[in-house]
């Protein structure tokens, strides 16, 4: 480890662009041989975990749909027997039938996981890592060891949560927003036993890697930009994940709050969340918590975590929409002034995750009002991608159709949200598919949608060689069409009545006739699903047999693409470059190419330059 | 940006070849702080939230019980409503038996807030690169800051064990002191909150001791002195004054509200 502190001082040294007695750190990566461990396992190069983050996100996300997958089974094709089954889930199956209670772990698990292991972790904590230092110039993370614990904390928390799946009393199965009683009484559901005690350990864990990465990735920003590179003139994918980063670092710390007083309450016999309760006969002692308390401090975290999720995949989109529309964004600073009040609304809405629990209506209607006041940040974005996509010269690259589809999958989900942010149509809609199907457009497929768009547009940066566009078409229009067959038929099943976390609605007459459609979503997501192999395939076959990248292969503005095609430890060979410009200088009148980089000063510039830029002169 | 018009082409170049230098325009440290300063600040911040968390559920819990309404002489124990603090808090060491609320944890407030005036002068020391100072005033603030921990470890001790009397509760049954599933106090949250939140602050105060150990070591061994600054020491400061704060917090909420 000692080199690597070593080379990591020199790191610090060599981000002093300006100081003329750093100039020789540049090469410091030419000095020294790494061996396997410090370059592959405990890196502190961002690059490289980075990569670590992304592939145990693919892990985590094959584990997450694989669950899906066998629930949809259940769901659609509730008589049919699961004895084949057997091999794979073993005690779970029942005389050829689906565990009830495991059903309900499998939907627990698959929330989680995707929720914080996947669309958190493997989205921020790949492309923050990732783009971060290429994009704001700098050589590493402010702290690349930091940056190293903040990757391991969250392995760490991975091996906890992957071992549960395995144990005798099953994974946590309280839905995964663990709402006590349930989650607090191991009497109530086998998963609240030692499955839940898991989860909380693996979450507490996991939450101490967002600690270390969100200070990581805010400190970066404010102290690492490269000279010139003012915050006007940062690319969007950068406002995002830095304001994704404030978000997780005061809502995180809430979730904690509620985690270690829930481990109370379970392992210590305090009654924090638990009062007057009779189970199984017999009266528990436990008098004056409130689990609605409970609620409010998850959903403290929890709604700001869905804005965690999207708001990487909205950074990116942007980048792309602009890049392969060789267009300026439309409205840049509208752009940041909507992630702002994105960031800051999504602190005072959480309550309307609560209108049901009994809470005053006169709150409710405050919290109506601020949810449905979101519509407008939102609003403002959507209209920007749209307007820079009018009239742009398209290269429908794969990257360039997932950031349209995300655009429209956030068009589809978030009208929804309209419906859900009231408080009368929540009464009727809560706890139906209709409230799956919004939340899975907006932000599950959406910011999927934005990861795959940052894999295919980064993946040259990443390993020095191109994913097949071919194959990416496939999986593209596979999940496009996919994603919009399994969730438009689950509004009408949820406005039919669906309730969510029901094991089966044979029991139920006005159920069967929608039957057929819910044989259809699963049919749909079994399929997407299966098309997602596509995707790993090029992913994993791209990495060694994929055709070479060139230095620039979009003809972006952004400074990553200054870089070496192999990026070093370092990621500048030479200086720093300093930034001169915005990050949108696409189809500019008069310039020579349809891009100029950021990192081109106006002197070289002088054919395209507008008359306030010429002021400077 | 000059005044020179467009037209002058002799000069331009050197302005158009040049990055902006403000503040905020990358290049520099905008607060004037290095990056693991930066990070203290920021984890702060979080941890103020995860405080606050645990203040807020105090608030909303306690809220939940109505408050004693008789007078003050004929309060008894009761867990049909929160106790007045006084009145739990009245036990000095080594004065068995005299009512003296508050007098104890206000002595603790105060050896507290005294260890962070020592950890003031320790970060001062440091900017004059006084190692001697900075030695001395780091063992003050380690010696504050333990005799804190050993004073809290005796509140909940006299807690745990109870009043000589106790309280007679629902069952008939007499009980002595507390723990988290009964207490003689009053309602079963009253303890709960009492341990958890103190004990949660306890622990942020260990934790700031065995850095303050560290920073004395590594002070003592010159580490800092060959680094050319003792920002470690501001570091830790910064972090023992929020631990600091947030009892100013607790203390009102649990002994004086």
């Amino acid at each position: 480890m000692a080199a690597n502190f070593s080379s990591q001082e020199q790191v610090q040294g060599g981000i002093g662009v300006t100081e003329p007695g750093h100039a020789h750190d540049a090469h410091h990566d030419e000095h020294h041989e790494q061996s396997f461990l410090q370059k592959y396992v405990f890196s502190t190069d961002h690059k490289m975990i980075a990569k670590q983050f992304l592939i145990t996100g693919i892990f985590w996300a094959i584990i997450g749909g694989t669950l899906s997958s066998l629930f949809r089974l259940q769901l659609g094709w509730p008589e049919s027997t699961m004895e084949w089954l057997t091999p794979f889930l073993g005690k779970w199956i029942e005389a050829g039938k689906l565990n009830p209670e495991f059903y309900l772990a499998l939907v627990t698990m698959h929330g989680t996981i995707m929720v914080f292991f996947v669309l958190t972790a493997g989205l921020s904590g790949t492309f923050s890592n990732f783009l971060i230092p290429l994009q704001i110039g700098a050589r590493d993370m402010a702290s690349g060891f930091m940056n190293m614990l903040s990757y391991w904390f969250f392995f760490l928390s991975s091996v906890v949560m992957f071992s549960s799946l395995f144990i005798e009393t099953g994974p946590a199965a309280a839905g995964w927003t663990i709402y006590p009683p349930l989650s607090a009484l191991p009497q109530a559901i086998s998963g609240s036993g030692a499955g839940q005690t898991l989860w909380l350990v693996s979450m507490a864990l996991f939450i101490v890697s967002q600690l270390l990465g969100g200070v990581n990735y805010i400190t970066t920003v404010i102290n690492l930009r490269t000279q010139g590179m003012s915050m006007s003139k940062l690319p969007l994918t950068i406002w995002s994940f830095f304001l994704t980063a404030v978000l997780g670092l005061l809502s995180f710390p809430v979730l904690f709050s509620a985690a270690l007083l829930l481990i109370f309450d379970r392992s210590f016999g305090t009654s924090f969340f638990l009062s007057d309760i009779y189970i199984a006969g017999q009266a528990l002692s436990n008098t004056g918590g409130s689990p609605i308390l409970f609620q409010h401090l998850f959903w403290f975290l929890g709604h700001p975590e869905v804005y965690i999720v999207i708001m990487p995949a909205m950074g990116m989109v942007s980048e792309i929409l602009a890049t392969n529309a060789r267009k300026p964004i439309f409205g840049y600073r509208a752009m940041i002034g909507s992630l702002l009040g994105i960031s800051l609304l999504s602190f005072i809405v959480w309550a309307h995750h609560m209108f049901v629990t009994g809470m005053n209506p006169f709150l409710g209607s405050v919290f109506m009002f601020l949810t449905l006041i979101i519509a407008v940040p939102s609003a403002v974005k959507t209209f920007n991608w749209l307007a820079t996509l009018w009239r742009g010269n398209i290269r429908f690259t794969t990257a360039m159709l997932f950031s349209i589809g995300f655009v429209s999958l956030f068009i589809a989900g978030g009208l929804t949200g309209i419906i859900l942010g009231n408080a009368a149509l929540d009464i009727q809609l809560h706890n139906t598919y209709f409230v799956v199907a919004h939340f899975h457009l907006v932000m599950g497929s959406s910011a999927f949608f934005g990861l795959w768009a940052g894999v295919y547009h980064w993946f040259p940066k990443m390993f020095g060689r191109m994913m097949d566009e071919k194959l990416g078409y496939v999986h593209f229009w596979l999940t496009f069409i996919g994603v919009y067959l399994v969730f438009l038929p689950m509004h009408y099943v949820g406005i039919a009545g669906f309730p969510r976390r029901y094991y089966a609605w044979t029991g139920f007459d006005t159920f069967s006739q929608f039957a057929d459609l819910n044989k259809f979503i699963s049919i749909a997501a079994i399929v997407a699903f299966f098309g997602q192999f596509v995707f790993i395939f090029n992913f994993f076959y791209s990495i060694f047999r994929g055709r070479r990248a060139t230095e620039n292969p979009w003809n972006s503005t952004t400074l990553e693409w200054t870089t070496p095609v192999e990026v070093g430890h370092g990621n500048w060979p030479g200086d720093i470059p300093a930034v001169h410009r915005w990050p949108y200088d696409y189809s500019k009148p008069g310039a020579a190419q349809d891009f100029i980089p950021q990192n081109v000063p106006y002197s070289q510039t002088q054919s395209s330059n507008l008359p306030y830029e010429r002021e400077m002169e | 940006m000059s005044t020179i018009s467009p037209t002058t082409q002799a000069v331009s170049d050197s302005a158009l070849d040049k990055p902006r230098t403000g503040t905020w325009d990358g290049g520099n440290e905008p607060f004037n702080a290095s990056y693991g300063k930066l990070m203290m600040w920021f984890f702060l911040l979080s941890d103020a939230f995860t405080f606050a968390a645990f203040l807020t559920t105090y608030g909303l819990i306690r809220h939940r019980y109505m408050a004693y309404s008789g007078s003050p002489e004929a309060f008894t124990f009761s867990t049909k409503y929160w106790p007045i603090p006084e009145k739990v808090f009245n036990a000095f060491p080594g004065l068995h038996g005299v009512d003296l609320p508050l007098a104890f944890v206000a002595l603790m407030t105060m050896i507290l807030i005294f260890s962070s005036v020592t950890m003031v002068l320790a970060v001062e020391a440091g900017h004059r690169f006084d190692k001697k100072d900075v030695q001395k005033w780091l063992l003050w603030t380690i010696l504050f800051g333990t005799v804190f921990v050993s004073c809290q470890a005796w509140e909940w001790s006299h807690f745990i064990g109870g009043t000589d009397e106790g309280t007679l509760m629902n069952d008939g049954t007499r009980f002595y002191g507390a723990n988290l599933a009964v207490n003689q106090y009053g309602p079963v949250l009253f303890a709960d909150l009492f341990f958890f939140i103190t004990g949660f602050h306890g622990t942020h105060v260990f934790s700031g001791i065995c850095l303050l150990i560290y920073c004395f070591i590594a002070t003592t061994n010159g580490t800092f002195e060959k680094r050319g600054h003792y920002e470690m020491v501001e570091k830790i400061g910064l972090y023992w004054h929020f631990v600091d704060l947030v009892w100013v917090f607790v203390f009102t909420f649990f002994y004086l509200v």
